[in-house]
């Protein structure tokens, strides 16, 4: 004890230690989730005293919350996927294969009926679920980088549904489909595809902040090696977190070909990122451990205020990437500041540099 | 009295390194053996082998003097042994009550619980009085163990351990990175521990903390115990040079 290390300086004057522990409201107020809730007010707040006629309506909120519907779904299971400190790339091509795989089957069985259609979700699930499954195997088991696995079955899966379909779109569905769940609405007013999305979100919810796969979820993305020593099977948890996402691509697979009556291969590049974006700037930290559902939910609320409030105001929509570009980055900086003060507070020992390899510049930060 | 856990002749080799040499050792229940050594004396790796993340090549174990097998954390959990890992082994995202129960949660009963729904409650009130027990000084049972200073983390993982071992507890460096307030709490600790009848082996670097706490001190050298002496009547100076080799007590 005659040394003094970086370590007992950060653990000898121990401000924690004197501090008493938080009320609620001051927990409540400190979550990234309910700051960022406050700028989604603001931001409608700023649009509807800008164009109240066309933002401030009914149809105008309905149009928002169906274009963030779909990306919900997958930002639920994102979520998961990032609070283990991992991430998926392939959802939006998995969201592909599993429209075609289930196009397909529908129009080989052919006809409008009920029967059909509850096929052909079945199938866009399953194949979903295989997809997720596989790279929860090759990252649980086979230990290659969730970055890599899924930056490969991205590919895979997209060039899997453009083998398939020869790369033209199968267009159409069964009116059972598009009629009642892509434009459907419960009682004239609440369209079902958001309904669908709610009661994800709502499992989702559920599912994270109050079971034990949530509290492992959250575990083996704060130490996995914990975890482990605690007696968690965290291979197998990673498995299932990953076909989690799977199972969400494949839903969100049926209901986008219920929606737009196209498999839309081309359109969906960008999916895996956005909804990353959403989730980030929902307050999960993309060094796990740290996430919640109503955050990415908000998060994935921005994007989409933002770029139907552009388009009413006649702003050119292009800008709304770059709004969202620099909100992804402050809501990352936020992140990173917040880690460093909890790393200045009480040091933690495991080295951050065991997840990503980042600058050392903001290494050495957090060390102070 | 019968060993809480008692091991003989234990070996085991690293390639031409013979890290474990013929090693025993025993501990009472209610009692505290300090392990010392030199770096590379074989400390860790003994206490590796005790608490199964570690096989041995050959040697026997023996549990209040009834052979067993450790050759899993599993196995050690099951026969009431416990081991607070030098990197605390705690998540830093969850609070207290969330590491104390991590693997452990109590469930719901009935169908919630198969569900997975857990039954916070009944976790908060146990880690509560669990952390009380110990005297522990950590207050909020809410906030992230990631917050906490180093003293409180190191509590928080000694009371995890006590609160699941019925046999023996292993801390590796316990007081290596704490301050002075800090230590003495963990030092107090460690005595309400063994107050209740459970066996804590310490392994430490620091004389002055050894002597202090432990009622028993063995020491290691080249894999091998070399000396046992009773904490109260030994020296600084004696043990340094058994840990040496300028002193030995036991036939080599």
């Amino acid at each position: 004890m005659t040394t003094v290390t970086g370590q007992q300086q950060a653990a000898g004057p121990a401000p924690a230690e004197e501090r008493g522990p938080k009320t609620p409201l001051q927990r409540l107020l400190g979550a990234q989730a309910v700051q960022i809730l406050g700028v989604l007010l603001i931001l409608v707040v700023l649009f509807s005293i800008a164009e109240t006629d066309a933002f401030l309506s009914v149809n105008n909120f309905r149009n928002i919350v169906v274009n963030v519907s779909i990306l919900a779904i997958i930002g639920v299971s994102m979520t998961f996927v990032i609070v283990t400190g991992g991430i998926d790339l392939s959802v939006g091509s998995v969201l592909v294969f599993s429209g075609v795989v289930a196009a397909k089957t529908m129009e080989s069985l052919g006809g409008e009926g009920v029967g059909v259609a509850l096929v052909g979700a079945l199938v866009a699930i399953v194949a979903g679920v295989l997809w997720g499954l596989f790279n929860g195997v090759l990252i649980a088991k086979a230990k290659v980088p969730p970055l890599i696995v899924t930056l490969g079955t991205l590919g895979m899966a997209l060039g899997g549904a453009q083998i398939i379909t020869g790369g033209i779109d199968v267009r159409g569905a069964p009116a059972v489909l598009t009629d009642n769940i892509g434009f459907g609405r419960l009682f004239g007013q609440i369209p079902y595809l958001s309904l669908i999305a709610l009661v994800v979100v709502v499992l989702g919810a559920v599912l994270l902040h109050r079971t034990r796969f949530g509290r492992y979820t959250y575990a083996v993305g704060s130490n996995d090696e914990a975890a482990r020593r605690a007696g968690v099977k965290v291979d197998r948890h990673l498995i299932l977190v990953y076909t989690l996402a799977g199972f969400c691509a494949g839903l969100a697979g049926i209901l986008n070909l219920a929606f737009f009556a196209s498999t839309t291969i081309a359109g969906q590049s960008n999916t895996a990122l956005n909804v990353i974006a959403g989730v980030v700037i929902g307050g999960t930290s993309l060094f796990g451990g740290i996430g919640t559902i109503a955050g990415t939910v908000v998060g994935l609320f921005i994007p989409a205020v933002l770029q139907n409030g552009f388009v009413i105001m006649g702003v050119q929509p292009f800008w709304q990437q770059v709004v969202v570009g620099a909100f992804l980055i402050a809501a990352v900086y936020v992140d990173q500041v917040r880690r460093a003060a909890a790393a200045r507070g009480a040091s933690t020992r495991r080295p951050l540099s065991s997840r990503f390899s980042r600058p050392a510049g903001a290494r050495r930060k957090e060390a102070q | 009295m019968t060993p809480a856990l008692e091991a003989r002749g234990l070996r085991r080799e690293f390639g031409h390194v013979r890290a474990l040499d013929g090693v025993d050792f025993e501990v009472d229940p209610g009692e505290v053996v300090a392990l010392i050594g030199d770096n590379g004396a074989g400390k860790s790796t003994l206490v590796k082998a005790l608490s199964g993340s570690l096989a041995v090549d050959s040697g026997e174990l023996l549990s209040d003097g009834k052979p067993v097998t450790i050759d899993s954390p599993a196995a050690a959990r099951a026969l009431g042994i416990e081991t607070v890992y030098q990197d605390l082994a705690l998540a830093p995202h969850l609070d207290p009550v969330q590491n104390m129960y991590l693997g452990r949660e109590v469930m719901k009963s009935g169908l919630l619980g198969r569900l997975g729904f857990m039954d916070h409650a009944v976790m908060k009130e146990h880690t509560r009085t669990a952390f009380t027990d110990l005297g522990a000084t950590v207050r909020d049972f809410a906030a992230p163990v990631g917050s906490m200073s180093g003293g409180q983390r190191q509590q928080i993982a000694v009371a995890r351990a006590a609160a699941w071992a019925s046999r023996v507890i292993f801390l590796d460096e316990p007081t290596a990175a704490l301050g002075v307030v800090q230590t003495r709490n963990v030092l107090d600790l460690i005595r309400r521990v063994r107050d209740r009848g459970i066996a804590v082996v310490l392994i430490s670097h620091s004389m002055p903390h050894v002597i202090e706490v432990a009622d028993r001190i063995q020491v290691l050298r080249l894999g091998r115990r070399v000396a046992t002496y009773d904490a109260k009547k030994t020296s600084m100076e004696e043990l340094v040079g058994a840990m040496t080799g300028a002193i030995s007590q036991e036939a080599a």
